[in-house]
């Protein structure tokens, strides 16, 4: 741990939704998880070259995208990660909640940290599909996707700026699989710093050509759905989701209604590969300690750990050999990608939301598909679920280049 | 108010392949001689250091520029890379060979895709466990990303790298984005550094950043970062200094530039 690691007050947690293959809003991600209803289905994601079948693996989509088109006024943004999140944005409550932020801060003082691996590349991907030559035989984009905002990384952070209105830093974290993870702790800084009041965050990333073909090119990819931690897991399931928070100083609460908190984070770099975990899960060990650390608990009050946990070979023991070194048996650890597949991007939001749902039901998911413990696997790893009250969740969220990030969340 | 000290610069355009070179230009406006097309980043093993993507190439290079001038381990520095659109060239090739032949997706250019390459090879290439991340904004990347590094400074870290670049816009989806050539700026900022280190200081507020028309605007303003080039010119004139960059719409960063290491201690922090 750093010397110059500060502890820093917990931040309220006003507003939190996610949306998966498993439904549109908090309500739907519960009721799924607690009856192991899972969200996977063989992959019909069309790809955008003529004749090319899509591949034999499964997918977490979410059903509906296709005909929910953006508002009129927001239609220069129309895609479909940007429809993902407006949907997203409209679950839950959380427009409302980052309207009446606005209302009481005003515009310049509510901050969106948003994070996504792909942001709206599908609709970059479907203009190549659809390129047009002019009369000097530079191919150009049809001219219903000649929009350069969503043709860049920050489409996501923009769009959602001019969707909510607020006027605060804007930014789009893009550290692939640690992405909206990572904003949590970009946005806490913004607010202890005194530069924004509260804070928008989140995530959203859907399925596309790039995340298909260039995870199925790493040969991650499996063919039947994904099995986290199963001794017989041989590669990960692919989704799509999208979700939000709204964060603010906890002393500017002065309701009951917002019991639930984040109270720690740790960040890290492995410092080896870019798409393999270091061997020994030492940029994990770091972003779990200092999390822990942050929220001033030790490893025996944790009552649920969400892990990154995405089903390839290495990934699934080196994270589990992290916590079985660093936690006590008792910890009821698991991964949800059996239910929404690797939401990529997303994943930080969506199993944060997960994590609040531990916290907020009493409801600790297990790990679907799975059945047979893998003996290099501790006894943190659970496959069924539980229910029981619990204090603090961790969420686990590791990408591509090394990126790690580790959440704590308490309900105070 | 958020404010760090200036400990070393890194700097890459067309022709001025280090922060010498820029100065250099802005009082001669004379390039380099023999400059190279890009660099060649000794962070990477040999073997890499010609296939690895543009981007990566020149973010790399004026990273460890500036950690060189501070006379910084980079291995113990959490990091910021900010990045318009991470690089066109990858984009191309993943979005053309998806439209025709999508089961051929090279896995190297599919890893080099993702945003955070240049901050993954960073922190692979100094073995650094410190957080690194990677942020895009659109014409505000660049004070976004000064925003960040400066926010971790106000978190407790004693020094932090910012390293910002884009390259150049190729194919059909550069005809989207127009981008020329490859343009890097990098700060190693800190707490307390050395007592001859400029001394920053920034808030965010309302505005339109003005016209940039200075040396380095004029040589590189084509590319997508060249909105941190105001910055980088006000640096090189060494004197007080007040810049406002892009932060959004209607919003700037309002950046003030002081000599030493005294007016560290007059910040209202």
């Amino acid at each position: 741990m750093p010397a110059t690691l500060k502890q820093r007050p917990p931040l309220a947690i006003r507003a939190h939704t996610a949306t998966t293959a498993l439904g549109r809003g908090r309500e739907a991600q519960a009721e799924a998880l607690a009856t192991r209803r899972g969200g996977l289905r063989r992959n019909d994601f069309p790809t955008t070259a003529p004749g090319e079948t899509p591949l034999d693996c499964w997918i977490g989509r979410v059903d509906g995208i296709e005909d929910s088109p953006l508002p009129a006024e927001l239609a220069d943004w129309e895609c479909r990660n940007n429809r993902l999140a407006w949907l997203a944005l409209q679950q839950d409550g959380i427009d409302a909640a980052v309207a009446d932020a606005i209302d009481r801060y005003g515009a310049t003082r509510v901050a969106l940290v948003v994070g996504t691996s792909t942001s709206s590349i599908g609709a970059t991907e479907e203009a190549y599909a659809r390129l047009q030559p002019d009369a000097d035989g530079n191919l150009h984009f049809p001219p219903d996707l000649a929009r350069p905002g969503i043709h860049t990384p920050h489409s996501l952070g923009a769009f959602v700026q001019q969707a909510t209105g607020a006027r605060g830093p804007c930014v789009t974290v893009a550290t692939a699989c640690s992405s909206s993870a990572k904003v949590f702790v970009q946005a806490a800084r913004l607010i202890d710093a005194g530069l924004a009041d509260a804070a928008l965050v989140g995530g959203v990333d859907t399925l596309c050509g790039s995340v298909l073909f260039g995870f199925n090119a790493l040969q991650l990819v499996s063919t039947s759905p994904c099995r986290p931690f199963d001794a017989h897991r041989n590669g990960l399931s692919l989704g799509e989701a999208g979700g939000f928070a709204l964060l603010e100083r906890s002393s500017s609460i002065d309701d009951g209604d917002a019991t639930l908190k984040l109270c720690g984070y740790g960040e890290s770099s492995d410092g080896h590969h870019m798409s393999a975990p270091h061997p020994e899960g030492l940029g994990a060990r770091l972003a779990m300690e200092d999390a822990l650390a942050r929220a001033g608990i030790d490893a025996s009050q944790l009552g649920y750990l969400n892990l990154h946990g995405t089903a390839t070979p290495a990934n699934d023991s080196i994270e589990a050999m992290v916590v079985a070194a660093l936690f006590p048996s008792a910890l009821h650890a698991s991964s949800t990608k059996g239910w929404t597949g690797h939401t990529l991007g997303a994943a930080g939001i969506v199993e944060s939301v997960f994590a609040l749902i531990a916290l907020e039901r009493g409801l600790l998911p297990g790990t679907l598909n799975s059945s047979a413990p893998d003996p290099a696997c501790g006894p943190q790893i659970r496959f069924d679920n539980a229910e029981r009250e619990v204090r603090h969740a961790m969420n686990n969220s590791f990408g591509f280049g090394g990126n790690n990030c580790s959440l704590v969340f308490g309900k105070v | 108010m958020l404010a760090a000290q200036i400990e070393g610069i890194g700097f890459w355009a067309p022709g001025l392949p280090s922060w010498q070179a820029a100065r250099d230009f802005i009082r001669t406006g004379s390039l380099a001689a023999d400059a190279p097309r890009r660099p060649s980043p000794q962070l990477l093993p040999p073997n890499e250091r010609r296939r690895t993507p543009d981007t990566v190439a020149i973010a790399l290079d004026v990273a460890l520029a500036a950690c060189h001038a501070a006379g910084r381990d980079p291995a113990t520095l959490p990091s910021v890379f900010a990045s318009t659109h991470g690089d066109h060239a990858i984009t191309d090739y993943m979005c053309e060979t998806l439209a025709r032949e999508p089961r051929t997706v090279s896995p190297t250019r599919f890893h080099n895709s993702v945003h955070n390459a240049a901050s993954g090879y960073w922190t692979i290439g100094t073995r650094s466990h410190r957080p690194a991340t990677a942020i895009s904004a659109l014409d505000a990347s660049f004070a976004q990303g000064l925003l960040e590094a400066l926010l971790q400074l106000a978190a407790g870290e004693e020094a932090v790298l910012l390293a910002a670049y884009d390259g150049n816009a190729n194919g059909p989806v550069g005809r989207q984005w127009h981008s020329k050539g490859l343009l890097a700026g990098a700060l190693l900022l800190s707490q307390s550094g050395a007592e001859t280190g400029p001394v920053l200081q920034a808030e965010l507020v309302d505005g339109v950043p003005p016209p940039a028309d200075g040396p380095l605007s004029r040589h590189a303003g084509s590319n997508a970062m060249a909105p941190m080039l105001p910055l980088f010119e006000a640096l090189a004139h060494g004197a007080p200094a007040a810049v406002a960059l892009a932060a959004g719409p209607g919003r700037v960063l309002s950046v003030t530039l002081l000599p030493g290491a005294a007016a560290m201690e007059s910040v209202d922090a």
